[in-house]
């Protein structure tokens, strides 16, 4: 093989060659043979190199891994003589700013496998090449060229993948139904509107590794017969915006999207569609109403999307993890993907676990395991050594678990079955110190405030839910509140029209459930008594720890400290706000909290 | 960019990515750097450069890098190249002729005997 001591990388995105990057290959190439060099220097044409808009053109010198940008035609004779010929690096011509690379996802911690999330933080997401060289797109070329969409369907069945969104409708089941309508053109969804508190696996995905993305949809689509899919993303993730748009654009250039893809009689195109931030638009038929511009509420299901979606044409939606996986399901086969999890929950999911746990973030892990591995071993345990005291799966429609369950697998049913939901795949873990009445109220303040209003089981319901929770935090509730409480959880989930006024009342259900006797301490003996609700705790400045050194009373913010130096100091009930800044700031720890 | 039509094409542009990331990622165990300045030049820097390139290309070496740079210092000494070696400290060379530079080639990098007669001592 011939030897090259120096590779230089030119970007020809459409971008650069727009900005001359052709002419600058040419010029290189003819300033390297009149300097005799190109048997020793090999120029390589690749895609983008960092923002074209920043940088371009652009190319990049290696072994030296040297960057230079904005580069003109009459740049590359100084160029060439300079760095190539008498090897001094043209600091003028330099890029000023590195290219950012993904390093926020760390190596893969014990029990973890990672599938999904294989690729974020090793390819560059701009770069379509990268993603070709961990066999991308082989799956979608495999399945064009020699399957029949009823064999990717069979595929897919025989794998037991189930739809990622929260449900865990079977995928190729979903797929089929939508085949089977006898209407045309087909459209294929993929909800990227995730917004549960704390989660972020799809953004992740959709940042780092935006192709897989789009090949699992490009698969789908052919599966189902789709002409035409669009990625539903919210507004709030710019970067995965931005990136699903270079993805996209990337593939249409290389034929992945758009009319007769690898010379098949199958054509299909992708959009961005992006959301302004609605919670419910998560949910199908909102999402589908919102891609059509319209405000974005659900309606009464039937019809199914699968027979009238977007445009009132049938469409398939899913989740961004049900289609990243879709392409490593068909490269390494069915059976590869079933042998992993439970019976009938197959494969792996990711979660961002979040919460007063060591290790927060995201993790991705085979069903089955139990809570206990997720929070002890992938999740390092409870911070500073506290007590495990409820873990909330499924985000704020979920429900929370305890103790008891720990040793649950981690599978649709199982999580069901205790009261709970897997949902996209939020976990938030409380430790010893959190009040779970303070947790049902913030759920339910986020779902009232998400309510879109078009039910009244939910809009009404949901903000009644939240004043008994704010009454009984406020040590005005009585016990008659908690039966209002159990009877309102009932009407709503069972009255609402879709599933965020189904699942908002599942906090306050699970936390009655196994915490009614701190909802009774707050509204009978008036205490909080993990001391969280401000109305029901006081601060109390204890002796003999106190030296008197004043520092609590100077940084209260409503002078309520009273005491001279040296002396025991007081706290004045009356004026203290609870705010707890003394005993932040107390090096005794002098100060107390009661409850 | 040209359209893909086939599951051969795409393995195509597959190995050629792989390669380019090869080119990104690959450590090399040796590095030799050749003093390019002007007296360098004069001296015939070049072919030995181009001896050192000869040879990797005939032994298919992968795990050596040749780089320029500028002048050492030692114009006397010219052509004078540098040979790294994992972490261990730099061995210095002068008046490297082609005919030298195959001779550490062949002892100092794959043989591990630094050769004594056109050592720079440091």
């Amino acid at each position: 093989m011939k030897f090259f001591r120096s590779h230089v990388l030119v970007s020809v995105d459409p971008q650069c060659l727009e900005m001359g990057a052709h002419e600058i290959v040419d010029t290189l190439n003819d300033e390297l043979v009149s300097c005799g060099l190109i048997d020793e220097i090999q120029v390589l044409e690749t895609s983008r190199l960092g923002d074209p808009t920043r940088f371009g053109p652009d190319l990049v010198v290696y072994p030296e891994n040297v960057h230079y940008a904005n580069l003109t035609v009459d740049d590359i004779p100084f160029l060439v003589e300079e760095h190539f010929l008498k090897g001094r690096v043209v600091e003028k011509f330099r890029a000023k700013e590195t290219v950012i690379t993904d390093d926020e996802l760390g190596a893969p911690k014990q029990k973890e496998v990672r599938i999904v999330l294989r690729n974020c933080g090793k390819i560059d997401p701009h770069n379509i090449e990268e993603y070709i060289a961990e066999d991308g797109y082989q799956a979608l070329a495999n399945a064009l060229t020699s399957l029949t969409p009823e064999q990717v369907i069979d595929e897919v069945m025989r794998s037991g993948l189930r739809g990622r969104g929260g449900a865990g409708f079977p995928a190729a089941r979903k797929w089929q139904l939508c085949r089977q309508v006898p209407d045309f053109p087909k459209y294929l969804t993929c909800n990227a509107d995730e917004g549960d508190p704390g989660a972020f696996m799809n953004r992740r995905v959709l940042e780092s590794d935006p192709h897989s993305v789009v090949e699992g949809m490009i698969i789908a689509a052919y599966a189902i017969g789709a002409s035409m899919g669009y990625v539903y993303c919210r507004a709030e993730y710019p970067i995965a915006v931005a990136n699903l748009n270079i993805a996209i654009e990337q593939a249409r250039e290389f034929g992945f999207l758009g009319n007769k893809i690898f010379g098949t009689d199958f054509s299909f195109d992708l959009e961005v569609r992006m959301g302004a931030g609605a919670f419910v638009c998560g949910e199908e038929t909102a999402l589908i109403a919102s891609i059509e511009g319209k405000r974005g509420e659900p309606r009464p299901r039937p019809p199914f999307p699968a027979v009238k979606g977007v445009w009132g044409k049938p469409t398939n939606n899913n989740n961004v993890e049900t289609y990243a996986v879709t392409p490593q399901i068909l490269l390494h086969g069915a059976d590869w993907y079933s042998s992993m999890g439970t019976e009938k929950s197959k494969g792996t999911k990711t979660f961002a676990i979040a919460g007063d746990v060591v290790n927060t973030g995201l993790i991705e892990v085979p069903f089955g395991l139990s809570l206990r591995e997720v929070i002890f071993d992938v999740g390092g345990g409870i911070k500073d050594n506290k007590k495990f005291k409820a873990i909330q799966t499924g985000g704020p429609m979920g429900g929370c678990l305890i103790e008891e369950h720990l040793d649950l697998p981690l599978d649709y049913e199982a999580l069901t079955a205790a009261g709970s939901m897997m949902g996209s795949g939020g976990l938030i873990i409380m430790d010893d110190e959190t009040c779970m009445v303070d947790i049902a109220r913030f759920f339910m303040e986020f779902t009232q405030e998400e309510s879109c209003g078009k039910c009244t089981p939910c809009r009404v319901g949901t903000r009644r839910i939240l004043d008994i929770l704010e009454k009984i935090c406020d040590g005005k509730g009585t016990l008659a509140d908690i039966d209002r409480l159990e009877m309102l959880c009932e009407e709503v989930a069972k009255n609402s029209l879709c599933g965020l006024g189904q699942g908002a009342p599942n906090p306050v259900i699970s936390t009655l459930k196994h915490f009614r006797e701190e909802y009774i301490a707050h509204v009978v003996d008036k205490k909080c008594p993990a001391k969280v609700c401000r109305s029901l705790i006081r601060f109390e400045i204890t002796s003999p720890a106190c030296t008197g050194c004043m520092v609590c009373a100077r940084n209260c913010p409503v002078e309520a400290i009273t005491g001279e130096r040296r002396q025991l100091h007081v706290i004045d009930p009356k004026t203290c706000i609870r705010c707890g800044i003394c005993a932040q700031v107390c090096n005794f720890n002098a100060v107390e909290v009661l409850s | 960019m040209p359209t893909i039509k086939s599951l051969e094409e795409l393995k195509k542009i597959r190995d050629e990515a792989l390669k380019k990331r090869d080119i990104k990622t690959t450590s090399a165990r040796v590095q030799i750097v050749v003093g390019m300045g002007t007296p360098g030049i004069a001296a015939g820097a070049r072919d030995t450069l181009k001896e050192f390139l000869t040879f990797i290309e005939e032994k298919n070496l992968t795990d050596v890098v040749v780089r320029q740079t500028g002048n050492f210092g030692l114009d006397s000494m010219e052509p004078v190249v540098q040979v790294i070696i994992d972490d261990a400290k730099p061995v210095t060379y002068g008046k490297v002729t082609p005919f030298a530079a195959r001779q550490i080639m062949e002892e100092h990098v794959t043989g591990g005997t630094v050769v004594q007669a056109n050592v720079i001592p440091s």
